[in-house]
């Protein structure tokens, strides 16, 4: 009786797990399928199977010139890259810094991050815009990457990790060996820490990615448009005049990056998830 | 042991936190202020002519109740709550299966990889997508009509129910597969010997989700609320791709940063300021939760209530 109930436990659990699999699957995958036909197949109705204008589709795509896609792919990389980078170095050095000297503003340093761990950047998108205007850096790449350098969440995700793993004696037996505390942390805790920056390294990508509100207020001209914006343009007033396979081509060149890096690193990225809920 | 006596490393400390601080006051704490003062003045763009800034108090933010803030608030927290239900329940119920060791999952780590896929999909490429494939022509429609499920296209963009429940639909896919990964890292962290005990007392599969699971994972789920919540506040990529900024139909899908957005791009600074501060408000309690429950090793208040018993037990010996 008890083994019956486990059975069916069984497999309605599978059966939910299954249907909740083809949810997250089911849209992607009509999205590669119509990114490979063309817009007259595509009128005629839906078809499971790809068509054959995979290459047409995307030869439309990047030879388009109202929407540079080459030059917005390669500001979303640099944007992206170059967030990925700051974030996780100076995250570090700060954590570090709170983490491993002793100084009077120690306490009111490590309490002002708490409070502001979860506040969202959109309540000050004002002040930011008029602000980076009289600095003369609105349309341009910086002010999407500076900010970055404070990011109290990966701040805290990086106290954490040297909670666990990273022992006070180590930096006092670099002091006595003549290291130089700038040194220290640059050879000794950096690479000790790889594992919390690689994690925090591909989130801060994928989210600098994927970032759309505070891209779509700064940039202004055409050539300096990340990915995002442009996905937002096609939803433009033209759409019903838009070759519907070059619109399945482009979401699909701003999403598959982001699954391909994500299926190959996915046990990683998963374990990463898991450590950053874990509250003490 | 050597000590370093009279040699103060306190400067490093001070050097390490300042490109954070620096950068915080300048890119945040700045803006804030600007955002305050704006707040309070009529400050906006009529076509190319500026208008003020001229004083007017509160005027912004008595404007803002009395016109449509209420409503674009009703509409975010809809299709917060929309989403958030369904993310929070299915994600226990996996969360519950994956860790019970008794239960076996055929591809399990398959199942984890595939539900959190949707979590890390550029959030305007997904609305992009949404539309196209749920347009009145699109393939979904296409599907049903064909298959005989409905007699005629679905207009799901034009209806308020399936506007909304479209955003909830992609909100929900989104976050469904991170709460359970966190709920699971949450389930694994209870001792398996209460688990134990539990069994050998008889316990059904139900009464241990009930009387164990649920409440020794209650900080975790509260915690899992209120950073939703911040989440869901600051929904916009979704409807404003969904809807072209507009919250059609009639406006039921404009969510507070939508028309946050809509000042700013109009240059309105003023209400735009208001706004942002009624926002920022918002976030401050929100975020005083997050940081007492990431900071006080007592989220329960168990020790708390333990210590006072102590405290009157002894006031009352003496």
């Amino acid at each position: 009786m008890k083994h019956k109930s486990g059975k069916v436990r069984s497999i309605i659990a599978h059966a939910v797990l299954i249907f909740l699999s083809f949810l997250c699957l089911f849209f992607f995958y009509i999205l590669i399928i119509n990114a490979t036909r063309s817009h007259a197949q595509l009128q005629l109705g839906f078809s499971a199977l790809p068509g054959s204008s995979l290459l047409t589709n995307l030869h439309n795509v990047l030879n388009d010139p109202a929407i540079p896609i080459v030059k917005g792919i390669i500001n979303s990389l640099i944007v992206s890259g170059c967030c990925a980078a700051i974030v996780t170095y100076f995250s570090a050095l700060t954590a570090y810094g709170i983490y491993a000297y002793d100084f009077k503003l120690k306490k009111l340093a490590f309490t002002f991050i708490m409070a502001i761990l979860v506040m969202p950047t959109q309540v000050t998108a004002l002040g930011f815009l008029r602000l980076i205007t009289n600095m003369h850096m609105d349309d341009s790449l910086l002010p999407l990457i500076l900010p970055s350098i404070a990011s109290p969440a990966t701040f805290y995700f990086m106290y954490s990790y040297m909670q666990s793993s990273l022992p006070k004696d180590l930096v006092e037996a670099a002091r006595i060996d003549g290291s130089g505390e700038y040194g220290t942390f640059n050879r000794i805790v950096i690479p000790i820490m790889k594992p919390a920056i690689a994690v925090q390294a591909i989130f801060t990508f994928v989210g600098s990615w994927n970032n759309y509100f505070i891209p779509a207020l700064v940039i202004t001209s055409k050539n300096k448009q990340t990915l995002p914006i442009m996905i937002a343009t096609l939803r433009g007033a033209d759409y019903m005049n838009f070759d519907m396979g070059k619109i399945y081509m482009m979401i699909t060149i701003a999403i598959v990056p982001i699954i391909i890096i994500y299926l190959c690193l996915s046990k990683f990225i998963v374990e990463g998830v898991a450590l950053g809920g874990v509250k003490e | 042991m050597k000590k370093h006596k009279g040699v103060s490393y306190a400067k490093w400390g001070y050097i390490f936190i300042l490109p954070f601080f620096l950068t915080y006051a300048i890119f945040s704490l700045i803006p804030l202020v600007d955002t305050i003062r704006n707040s309070f003045y009529t400050y906006f763009y009529s076509g190319l002519k500026v208008v003020g800034p001229t004083w007017a108090g509160l005027g912004n933010y008595k404007e803002l109740l009395s016109a449509d803030l209420p409503k674009y608030a009703w509409n975010t927290f809809v299709m917060w709550i929309l989403g958030f239900v369904p993310q929070i329940c299915v994600a226990l119920l996996l969360a519950a299966w994956f860790t019970d060791a008794r239960f076996k999952i055929r591809g399990k780590q398959f199942f984890k990889v595939v539900i959190y896929l949707p979590n890390l999909i550029m959030a305007s490429a997904f609305a992009m997508l949404f539309f196209a494939l749920f347009s009145n022509t699109g393939p979904v429609n296409n599907i049903l009509v064909s298959t005989g499920v409905v007699g005629e296209a679905i207009r799901f963009m034009e209806s308020t129910l399936g506007a909304r429940s479209l955003v909830a639909l992609m909100n929900f896919l989104m976050w469904f597969g991170n709460s359970t990964i966190m709920l699971m890292a949450a389930i694994m962290g209870i001792n398996p010997s209460v688990f134990e005990a539990a069994e050998l007392d008889g316990c059904t599969q139900s009464q241990k989700f009930f009387k164990i699971t649920l409440p020794q994972i209650r900080p975790l789920l509260t915690y899992t609320l209120i950073t939703s919540l911040i989440g869901g506040l600051q929904m916009f990529d979704v409807p404003q791709i969904l809807t072209n900024g507009q919250g059609a139909p009639d406006r039921t899908t404009m969510t507070l940063i939508m028309f946050l957005n809509k000042h700013l791009q109009a240059k309105n600074y003023g209400m735009a300021g208001a706004l942002s501060v009624y926002l920022f408000v918002i976030s401050a309690v929100l975020c005083f939760f997050v940081f007492k429950m990431n900071t006080d090793s007592d989220p329960d208040g168990s020790k708390a209530a333990a210590k006072r018993a102590k405290r009157a037990k002894k006031g009352g010996l003496a």
